[in-house]
């Protein structure tokens, strides 16, 4: 079932959570609402789900208004954030509590409810643990459990609060690359929020990546990392440093002095770059800042340096081999960067397109 | 003008249409059950409070005056005061000891003792007074004993004390043991560790800690002592002027059919009753989030 | 005894351990256990026979009866307008529900004789709310309905400090549940909020319940007392009291102490359940 979300705005207390949101989800989608908190994201989920209701604007499930539903005749499969799982009801009956909800006409009879949560039960993994109450339980299995839940009643949408918040971090990755899986096999159209980049960018077909009740980029994960549309999208996905610097006649200085890159631009702008992305060392030319510290991570060193009077940290990864003394400096250039316009000159930073990168 | 009323009467309903919250009723049901629960305490709590005023008060604030000044009035006020200037701070002191041994320490039986303190809650008052008659009457050992020296314990002001007394224990022990187990010990600890001695580290440290606490457990403690009716009816003889509390003052006013001067008394019971709520509610948002929910 | 303590417990260096628990067993002993204990002595010294010939002398057994009979019903209705009014408490906000909320306190601290009057003056045939219902054909002071009343006023408070916490603590989340599941919100309270809350109901009823049955101050003004019809076990306790007939008495109290230590028992296992089960009381 496609979604789409067309010109919707949600206010709190005369306080915008959601300024004029535009949004297509594909059928089959699996789409990740991804922001610091307060960016809006779960406002947007419940607005979906029908738990807020849109200040403007409206929600098609296909081609129905869905905002013009109520919650209940909404149909769409709710997972929360901590489960929200009935502590007096066993596992099976609350599996079956949506279809065992339905008006008399549609009610399946007790014996199908129960075959068909058993059937979910399995589908989920749990077999087995039907007479089980949710204290009984462990977080990933309860977490399962409120899936199995939300797919009894054959949603139309399935709609992930912060679905791996509460777990710790090994039952997270592996419920993780379960989901994926169990959607590939089902092919719900889904909506997860997460505030995890790195889950955003693992699990979703799309990423939607949101800020201050904004959207600022929907595309796929290498999109999103590779050409970030704003510079809040570069700075929240993945790791980047950032400098600001100015671009005269195609070259770009850092303090009023060369850097020996080049751009398609005119004026004061904000340099991005990922710590990948830069050739360290001597010759490497260009920038040079005094190493201040540095830590392995995975199969990289990731070096902290200090550039210039003002002290502007980046990050920059060198092979394991490569040591480097704290207080030595050190050469490097940006091998791909982006830049974006400066915040405060009077454009909309976070919003206006990114130029297009040259290579220096 | 339905939507002004609405704001007016019901500032916390949306307005019609708005909303479709689905974690509450609909503004009808709503105002419907809100109606129903007022009318309800109306009925049953304001109620009987207004009538109480209104009948001290029909025949005139003279009249009210007058019941109240009146001797018998005068003693029964007295020694009310007196049951519970002596019941209340023995149940506080016993309060604080309990608590210090129970909420301080860990030891085998615990729980035991704990519910055994909450024992007078579920004893009739009457049965409260009852056992006394039964320890201190004719055929007990000690009663005649003790009346053979001149004490006199019965249908006298020791009897009635002891009766208040069994009948507060557990006030100010039930408030002061799970704030003092929710506070831990590590303060105590610490002050120990600083060189404080036990007593030092209980006056400086422990009591500013449960002071809100150990109001709120007086407070209670004292308007159950004034205003207990059938422990202290079994025990106390209905001596007028002698050994009547407010309470069996009002009693006997009331079978003498004096309702006014009875309603008179009342109200002054009535009056403690609310300062007591008033009181209770001041200490409740000091106490924080815990304090509303306590039964008893 | 100070001596005998240290194998009991936790060593900890909080000092005072032995002076506290001693002062604590010996005031609880002296006040609460022996004069308790008086009426098992008692009754033992009765014999079988005559502490059952006493304990189901027919008045006795009426007594009791009204007074059970009564509480239950006081309990029962006290659980639907306890629940009803605690939910109004805690879910909508109106204008003085702080004032309302602190007024469910005020059978706690209204003392029981002046509620006892003051309910009789209201329900009497020539009172406020007595009046109406009389023209009504519809007689409550002086009746058993008087009794139910006055248990009612002192029991409230029971029911709805029982409930409420527990009602704070439901998370929005599960309604929420509830209601994109496709459950009308009918549906969501009766069958997943009101189960949740079914432990503190009992616990609360259990608790009025138990208040009621021993309840004498509220209850002799309004009642009537009449011996087989109105007369509530406490009253006849006092009545055997004021005849120096003390073996009748203390079978009567023995026979209340035994249900009220049932009850106590089953209030404590049932919070205990509660907790294991839904992980609060």
């Amino acid at each position: 079932m496609e979604v789409r979300i067309e010109a919707v705005a949600k206010d709190f207390d005369r306080h915008p959570a959601l300024h004029e949101i535009d949004l297509a989800i594909a059928s089959g989608e699996l789409a990740a609402l991804v922001g610091p908190s307060g960016s809006g994201k779960t406002t947007l989920l419940r607005l979906i789900a029908g738990l807020e209701t849109p200040g403007r604007g409206r929600i098609l499930f296909g081609e129905e208004d869905a905002s013009r539903l109520s919650v209940q005749a909404r149909r769409v499969g709710f997972v929360f954030q901590h489960y929200a799982l009935f502590r007096h009801m066993t596992v099976l009956e609350n599996v079956g509590f949506g279809l065992s909800a339905r008006p008399r006409a549609l009610r399946p009879a007790r014996a199908e409810i129960d075959r068909r949560a058993r059937e979910l039960l399995e589908l989920v993994q749990l077999g087995g643990l039907e007479k089980r109450y949710p204290p009984q339980l462990s977080g990933g299995q309860r977490q399962r459990v409120a899936l199995a839940r939300a797919l009894a009643i054959e949603p139309r949408v399935l709609l992930l609060d912060e679905p791996f918040g509460a777990l710790d971090a090994q039952v997270r990755r592996d419920l993780r690359r379960w989901l994926r899986e169990l959607h590939d096999r089902t092919g719900h159209t889904t909506v997860f929020v997460t505030h995890d980049q790195e889950e955003a960018l693992e699990l979703a077909d799309r990423v939607v990546v949101m800020s201050q009740g904004r959207i600022e980029q929907a595309a796929t994960p290498d999109e999103v990392y590779d050409r970030p549309a704003t510079a809040f999208v570069h700075g929240f996905i993945g790791e980047s440093s950032r400098l600001p610097v100015r671009v005269e006649g195609g070259e770009v200085f850092l303090d009023d002095r060369p850097t020996g890159l080049r751009a398609d631009w005119e004026g004061p702008a904000e340099l991005f770059f990922r710590p990948h992305q830069a050739l360290v060392g001597d010759g490497a030319g260009g920038l040079a800042g005094m190493v201040t510290g540095g830590r392995r991570i995975a199969g990289v060193r990731r070096v902290e340096l200090e550039l210039g009077a003002a002290h502007r940290r980046v990050e920059v990864d060198l092979p394991l081999a490569q040591s480097c003394a704290p207080g030595t400096l050190l050469a490097f250039r940006p091998t791909a960067f982006r830049l974006y316009p400066l915040a405060g000159e009077g454009r909309p930073a976070d919003r206006a397109p990114a130029r297009q990168l040259a290579h220096g | 003008m339905v939507d002004i009323a609405r704001t007016l009467f019901f500032p916390g309903l949306p307005a019609a249409g708005a909303s479709r919250d689905c974690t509450s009723e609909t503004p009808g049901v709503r105002a419907g059950l809100i109606a129903a629960s007022l009318l309800f305490l109306a009925l049953f709590l304001l109620a009987p409070l207004a009538a109480v005023f209104a009948q001290a008060l029909s025949a005139g604030f003279g009249a009210w005056a007058a019941a109240l000044v009146e001797p018998d009035a005068l003693s029964a006020i007295r020694l009310t005061l007196l049951v519970a200037v002596i019941a209340v701070p023995l149940n506080c002191v016993f309060g604080l000891a309990a608590a210090w041994a129970a909420a301080k320490h860990e030891f085998r039986g615990k729980a035991f003792l704990i519910s055994l303190i909450d024992l007078p809650f579920s004893v009739s008052p009457v049965i409260a007074g009852l056992i006394y008659v039964l320890l201190f009457g004719a055929g007990s050992a000690i009663g005649p004993w003790l009346s053979a020296h001149g004490v006199q314990v019965l249908f006298a002001v020791p009897g009635i004390v002891l009766a208040t007394v069994f009948v507060t224990v557990p006030f100010v022990a039930r408030e002061l043991i799970p704030l003092m187990q929710a506070q831990g010990t590590t303060e105590e600890e610490a002050a120990l560790s600083l060189g404080a001695s036990g007593w030092r580290t209980f006056l400086r440290v422990t009591l500013p800690n449960v002071k809100w606490g150990l109001l709120y457990g007086v407070l209670l403690c004292n308007a159950r002592a004034m205003g207990e009716f059938g422990a202290v009816s079994v025990v106390s003889g209905h001596i007028r002027g002698m050994t009547n509390t407010m309470p069996l003052h009002v009693e006997i006013l009331y079978n003498e059919y004096n309702f006014q001067a009875a309603f008179a008394v009342a109200s002054l019971l009535a009056l403690l009753a609310l300062v007591t709520l008033v009181l209770k509610t001041a200490l409740e948002a000091r106490l924080g989030g815990g304090a509303p929910g306590r039964v008893r | 005894m100070a001596l005998a303590l240290p194998a009991l417990r936790r060593p900890s260096v909080i000092p005072g351990f032995g002076l506290t628990l001693g002062f604590t067993i010996l005031y609880l002993s002296l006040v609460v256990l022996i004069p308790l204990s008086g009426v098992v002595w008692r009754t033992a010294d009765l014999g079988w026979a005559e502490f059952l010939r006493l304990a189901t002398d027919e008045r006795t057994l009426a007594a009791l009866k009204v007074s059970f009979g009564c509480a239950f019903a006081a309990a029962a209705l006290n659980v639907v307008f306890g629940a009803l009014v605690a939910w109004v408490l805690v879910r909508y906000r109106f204008p003085g529900r702080p004032l309302l909320d602190a007024a469910v306190d005020l059978p706690f601290a209204l003392p029981t004789a002046v509620a006892g009057i003051a309910l009789t003056a209201l329900y009497a045939p020539d009172g406020w709310i007595g009046g109406p219902l009389a023209a009504l054909g519809l007689k409550i002071a002086w009746t058993p309905l008087g009794i139910v009343v006055a248990l009612v006023f002192v029991g409230l408070p029971f029911v709805v400090r029982t409930v409420q916490p527990v009602m704070e603590e439901i998370e929005r989340e599960i309604e929420e549940a509830s209601a994109t599941l496709g459950a009308s919100r009918a549906r969501t309270v009766f069958r997943v909020l009101a189960p949740s809350l079914s432990p503190a109901l009992l616990t609360g009823f259990a608790l009025a319940f138990a208040r009621g049955v021993g309840e004498y101050g509220s209850v002799i003004f309004i009642a009537g007392n009449l011996p087989y019809r109105s007369e509530i076990a406490p009253l006849l306790i006092v009545i055997r009291l004021e005849e120096f007939n003390y073996a009748a008495a203390t079978a009567i109290a023995a026979v209340m102490l035994a249900i009220s230590f049932a009850m106590l028992l089953a209030i404590n296992s049932l919070q205990a359940w509660s907790r294991r089960r839904y992980g609060h009381g």
